[in-house]
């Protein structure tokens, strides 16, 4: 872990997929900058261990059982992120499902493996997002700044052979991302479409098991520049951070056109 | 007037009475709401999201069913969620109305209840065999798990198909601390608060803990509405210091925003920042020093929403007001039709 810092002090901030690979190191980042985190995943004992891990003095840790990919689970969560944090200025939709492991070619993939890719990957964070903008638009007006940071991928632009599930369920999001920021751009609640490259972590693994570590960026280096971006964001009075047109970037694109 | 029993917040045939500050009537589409709101007005709602306050559980000294609904909070703070103030019901269900429901176990200070996940204890009886102050049991994450697991809406007969939270939050639902919908807020979805944005029509919102309209019980409905929490950001009661000193209007949606908004500025006619608790019934005899306008529902005389209306209107309009909703077949209750009044002596439209 790094130095702490108050960047982010009294942001409430809430994370998706939160313990493991980006997500936990998320968690993990946006705490050490002073933040309140509510995080979500699925497995209790996971949830409850991560939980107590970065439990701190502030008491600014919250960790929530569900399955995003679940309808039902949607308001649950969404109650539970407010609730515990009296409001959300930051929702930031990680979670995400890879599609068939090992990878296969979009005419091998059953059916069910891509349904379950787009309920994780889109229609989960679509109903989430539209759960919490009551709360994100409140935050905008009280000048606190409101975030939506969906966790996009260089498979949502590049038509990978064998990531067809993934990239095309993250093209959605993406597309899904850009109108939200159109739409909502004169509430000024931000929408980022971010792509934390490719990372050392579970996922990485179930895709390309063979992959060398080594060449692989570490996810705390990721979620470290991811949470810069959300704090571009945030900033006062900070113009420079003008919408433009596409906005899937590689984080060292991504300061001067994300929305 | 008709009972509205469908949970749908939004029918594309939904209608709106306006009566407007002379007196005068209009019946038109309630999409057309804007058309009825000026540059210069500011629209305040309530964000408040509708927590499940209905809880199905025993009662461990007797084994009994019991159904506890919450409707009252010392504060709107997210860790202050172990005690509230709740109406208690025995066996049975929202398919029973709430008048024919049977009573609740026997119960004293002391005694557990069990609710799903959560424990109680019931602290306090509150002078009348169906409120109670409890407190649940452990930290404030694990009663907001339960209740976000094991809730359901408070709902009532009259619309027969089991309430899911979407069905009861508004489009702008923030903090969950509402016992039942702030439900003249249905009429606002982000279409329409764009619309308004672009003719020059300001929006904030207050959080309010709405709590439940009726118990079924006469000597209880009497206390309603009970003592609310509620929170006034700033830019809310900035917004309201410039709209009154340009003359526009501040148009509540819903009695809950009237309340609050009265209540702040019932010492010196200021509406100020902050965390208060509206304690004051708002009658025909109440002066409003704030609120020019309300959107509500369609209310029907005797209840505490239209002795509310009463401070906008005389009764003779609000009488003749009756009268023609009535006439016009409009539906009322939570997923009913509108009424936009502005009282007396305020500003033109």
């Amino acid at each position: 872990m790094g130095e702490t810092s108050n960047d982010l002090k009294n942001v409430r901030i809430a994370i998706t997929g939160g313990t493991s690979g980006l997500g936990l190191a998320l968690v993990r980042e946006c705490l050490a900058r002073g933040a309140r985190v509510a995080f979500v995943a699925r497995t209790r004992e996971r949830v409850e261990q991560v939980a107590t891990e970065n439990k701190g003095e502030n008491r600014g840790v919250h960790g929530i059982v569900g399955d995003i990919s679940s309808k039902d689970d949607i308001y649950p969560i969404a109650m539970q992120i407010t609730g515990e944090l009296g409001g959300l200025d930051v929702l930031v939709n990680n979670a995400s499902d890879l599609g068939p492991v090992p990878l296969q070619m979009l005419s091998d993939t059953d059916c069910e493996d891509l349904e379950r890719a787009f309920y994780t990957n889109v229609i989960g964070p679509f109903r989430l997002t539209k759960a919490l903008m009551g709360a994100l638009a409140a935050s905008a007006r009280e000048a606190r700044g409101a975030v939506v940071l969906n966790i996009s991928s260089d498979a949502a632009i590049n038509p990978y052979p064998g990531w067809g599930a993934y990239g095309s369920s993250k093209a959605a999001l993406h597309h899904l991302t850009r109108i939200w920021g159109e739409e909502h751009a004169s509430e000024n609640v931000h929408f980022l479409s971010l792509d934390p490259g490719d990372m050392d972590t579970p996922m990485h693994a179930a895709a390309i098991p063979d992959a060398d570590p080594s060449t692989l960026k570490r996810p705390e280096d990721s979620a470290r520049e991811l949470v810069d971006a959300i704090e571009r964001v945030l900033s006062p009075g900070n113009d420079s951070f003008a919408p433009a047109g596409t906005n899937v970037q590689t984080l060292h694109e991504v300061g001067t056109t994300s929305r | 007037m008709i009972v509205a029993n469908q949970p749908i917040q939004r029918p594309t045939n939904a209608r709106l009475l306006v009566v407007d500050q002379h007196r005068k009537f209009h019946h038109v589409s309630r999409a057309s709401l804007v058309e009825y709101l000026r540059a210069g007005d500011l629209v305040i709602a309530n964000d408040a999201a509708t927590l499940p306050a209905s809880l199905q559980g025993v009662h461990i000294a007797t084994g009994d069913a019991i159904e506890v609904r919450l409707a009252g909070r010392p504060s709107l703070r997210p860790e202050d969620v172990n005690h509230f103030i709740a109406v208690v019901f025995g066996a049975g269900d929202f398919h029973t109305r709430t008048e024919d429901r049977l009573p609740p176990p026997k119960l004293a200070a002391g005694d557990k209840i069990i609710l799903g996940p959560l424990r109680a204890t019931v602290e306090q009886l509150l002078g009348h065999t169906r409120l109670v102050l409890l407190r649940f049991e452990g930290t404030a994450d694990h009663v907001w798990a339960g209740l976000a697991h094991h809730g359901r809406p408070i709902q009532y007969a009259h619309v027969a198909t089991p309430l899911a939270l979407w069905d009861v939050w508004t489009r702008i639902a923030g903090p969950p601390v509402a016992f039942e919908p702030p439900s003249a807020g249905f009429a606002l979805d982000w279409h329409a608060l764009s619309q308004m944005r672009d003719r020059g029509i300001e929006f904030e919102t207050i959080t309010h803990a709405a709590g439940i309209s009726s118990t079924g019980d006469e000597q209880l409905d009497r206390l309603l509405p009970l003592d609310e929490p509620y929170r006034i950001p700033e830019v809310t009661a900035n917004a309201i210091q410039r709209t009154k000193e340009r003359l526009g209007r501040i148009v509540a949606v819903g009695t809950t925003v009237v309340r609050a908004l009265e209540h702040s500025a019932m010492l010196d006619g200021h509406v100020r920042a902050g965390d208060g608790i509206a304690t004051q019934r708002i009658g025909p005899s109440s002066r409003l020093h704030v609120v020019d306008a309300i959107l509500s529902g369609t209310h029907e005389p005797e209840t505490s929403h239209y002795e509310l209306l009463r401070a906008f209107l005389d009764d003779a309009t609000l009488e003749r007001a009756s009268r023609e909703l009535n006439k016009g077949n409009y539906l009322t209750h939570e997923f009913g039709d509108s009424v936009l009044i502005e009282r007396g002596g305020a500003k033109h439209w």
